[in-house]
């Protein structure tokens, strides 16, 4: 079973989001970019698969330019055993899924798996869009999955709760914690990961269907008012009469 | 040509998000002149139907038969698709959920529409369509223009205020084509919360931290959260810990709430939680140490201990 991870580069949770440009883009000054969290557990329990005799390859697949190799580097370190980065910017949801389609389809790969969402721009319809392209099924969000022969069994997250599937290859998945535990490179993976094969490729053609057009940061916080922790009545009051909440 | 709205519906009732989606179609249905039509997937009594005509939809569209009882993605995305086509839909609405968040891109590829997810406001349509939508897990807005000449929308909570403009609904069964493929992924089970309010639709929500010590003293939680008919949260740590379980994890990796009242207890307010709970209309912090993050998010804060504070705030609150 050949499994394509799609990863993508993204600000640390923790960083601070700036935009510069006229506020049409990114200020990339003091950001650290890593692999999507969600991707990260997509890649993490692909590891697993291929550990445990599951799966025979499993290749990382970013849309991005030049910038983003040291993050498909990490996915390299972590596991993957061979990369491609389809050479541009990953500007509309649309625009990726072609891609990723495209490589799935040309690799003859059985299972796509992704983060439910890119913690960027959030989307969360990526994969949806590659299952529909390929003709094959998806899943999201994926909190467990296992496989037997060509059989997955899944569970899924639902509101309040979980939902247990049971899927055939081929198919996309969109993954969540607690699907894997995040991996950390070892030594070894580093030094491996640097002999890898990363392959560049150019984009297949497609239309853009959302075009952003700019970007704007949520008015500050006036500041927080303190109510003294033996006066909760008079929070009580606030909330009621002031903020009009309760 | 027809604003279609994607509701959805459990046990009898219609979740108050869809009503809320339902109430944004019929906005746009009056900027673009023009009417709303409903899909309604899951189990909606008679009653509950009726009263989408009370928000301004003319047409309901209902499924039958077993491959939509559960739910399942690819079922419910081709009666989308197909209903779409039935009321050649321009513009389809939903509420973000899980289930919209995997059923409205498919039906988006399918007809090769445009789409965009987390809108929080009314789209602007003079002369394109443009809509702001929340980025970076909430740190950001985004304004976008949608191409296609059909437009997809998913809807953040509290993106639009309820409102009525009542018409006479008409309720239709749609009958819709089923491929193998589409009933390929069984459903075998579910586990549910059945009691609990459920944490994304709530419009109060309370959340414990590692500030309150152990899962055997999340009563403070619960009892607020009984008193105000809050659901109930919790912090990563907390969901990691597995004092929680993991549908109830608010944060950047978890849930992104948007009620109108976010109560945080014991959390210290990580750039990660904060990420998802910055949103919320009003948050209130109780914590010990004066210093935490989440105080500077917060519009209300009480500095002490939860311990004390809590069953405080509960008995004030269960007064009222």
């Amino acid at each position: 079973m050949k499994i394509l991870v799609c990863i993508t580069s993204v600000p640390d949770t923790t960083s601070k989001i700036s935009f510069t440009n006229n506020n049409t883009q990114l200020d990339p000054n003091g950001v650290t970019f890593i692999i999507g969290p969600y991707d990260d557990y997509a890649l993490a329990r692909a590891v697993e698969l291929k550990e445990t005799g599951k799966a025979t390859h499993i290749t990382a697949l970013n849309v991005g330019l030049a910038d983003t190799e040291p993050v498909i580097r990490k996915a390299l370190a972590i596991g993957a055993d061979d990369a491609i980065r389809v050479n541009a910017a990953p500007v509309d949801s649309w625009f990726v899924a072609t891609q990723i389609a495209e490589v799935a389809k040309s690799g003859n790969y059985d299972l796509v798996m992704m983060g439910r969402e890119s913690i960027d721009y959030n989307s969360g319809v990526v994969h949806s869009f590659v299952a529909e392209m390929l003709g094959w099924q998806v899943v999201t969000p994926v909190m467990k999955l296992d496989i037997e022969g060509t059989t997955l069994s899944i569970s899924r997250e639902i509101e309040g709760g979980k939902e247990f599937l049971q899927a055939n290859l081929p198919l996309v998945v969109g993954c969540q914690e607690p699907i894997a535990e995040w991996k950390i490179p070892s030594m070894r993976g580093i030094m491996s990961a640097r002999t890898k094969q990363l392959q560049v490729v150019e984009p297949t053609s497609t239309d853009l269907k959302v075009k952003t057009l700019n970007f704007e940061l949520p008015p500050a916080k006036s500041g927080c008012k303190y109510v003294d922790a033996d006066q909760v009545e008079q929070l009580v009051s606030l909330l009621k009469s002031e903020a009009k909440v309760i | 040509m027809s604003i279609l709205v994607f509701i959805e519906a459990a046990e009898g009732s219609i979740k108050k998000s869809s009503i809320e989606a339902a109430c944004y179609a019929k906005a746009v249905a009056t900027q673009i002149n023009s009417q709303v039509t409903a899909l309604v997937a899951g189990e909606a009594s008679e009653a509950e139907i009726q009263a989408l005509g009370k928000y301004g939809v003319e047409k309901a569209y209902l499924l039958e038969g077993d491959p939509f009882k559960n739910f399942a993605i690819a079922p419910v995305s081709a009666a989308l698709t197909q209903a779409a086509k039935s009321c050649s839909a321009k513009v389809i609405i939903g509420a973000k959920s899980n289930l919209s968040d995997a059923v409205l891109p498919r039906t988006t590829a399918a007809l090769k529409a445009s789409m965009t997810t987390n809108v929080v406001s009314l789209p602007s349509t003079n002369g394109g369509f443009e809509v702001k939508r929340s980025i970076f897990t909430g740190k950001a807005f985004a304004t976008v223009k949608l191409e296609s000449d059909i437009k997809v929308l998913s809807v953040k909570k509290n993106a639009i205020e309820l409102s009525e403009s009542p018409v006479s609904i008409q309720v239709e069964k749609l009958a819709v084509t089923l491929s193998d493929a589409d009933t390929s992924v069984k459903v075998t089970g579910q586990e549910k919360a059945t009691s609990a309010i459920s944490l994304p639709e709530a419009d109060i929500v309370v959340s414990g931290g590692r500030g309150l010590k152990g899962p055997e003293n999340w009563s403070l939680v619960t009892d607020l959260a009984k008193t105000l008919h809050a659901a109930t949260g919790c912090s990563k740590p907390v969901s990691d810990l597995d004092w929680r379980p993991h549908h109830e994890h608010v944060g950047q990796t978890g849930i992104k709430v948007s009620p109108n009242l976010y109560i945080a207890i014991g959390i210290s307010g990580a750039i990660q939680h904060i990420a998802g709970i910055n949103a919320s209309k009003v948050i209130v912090a109780i914590n010990k140490d004066p210093d935490a993050p989440i105080f500077k998010v917060a519009d209300y804060g009480i500095v002490g201990d939860a311990f004390e504070v809590v069953p405080k705030l509960t008995q004030a609150l269960s007064k009222i």
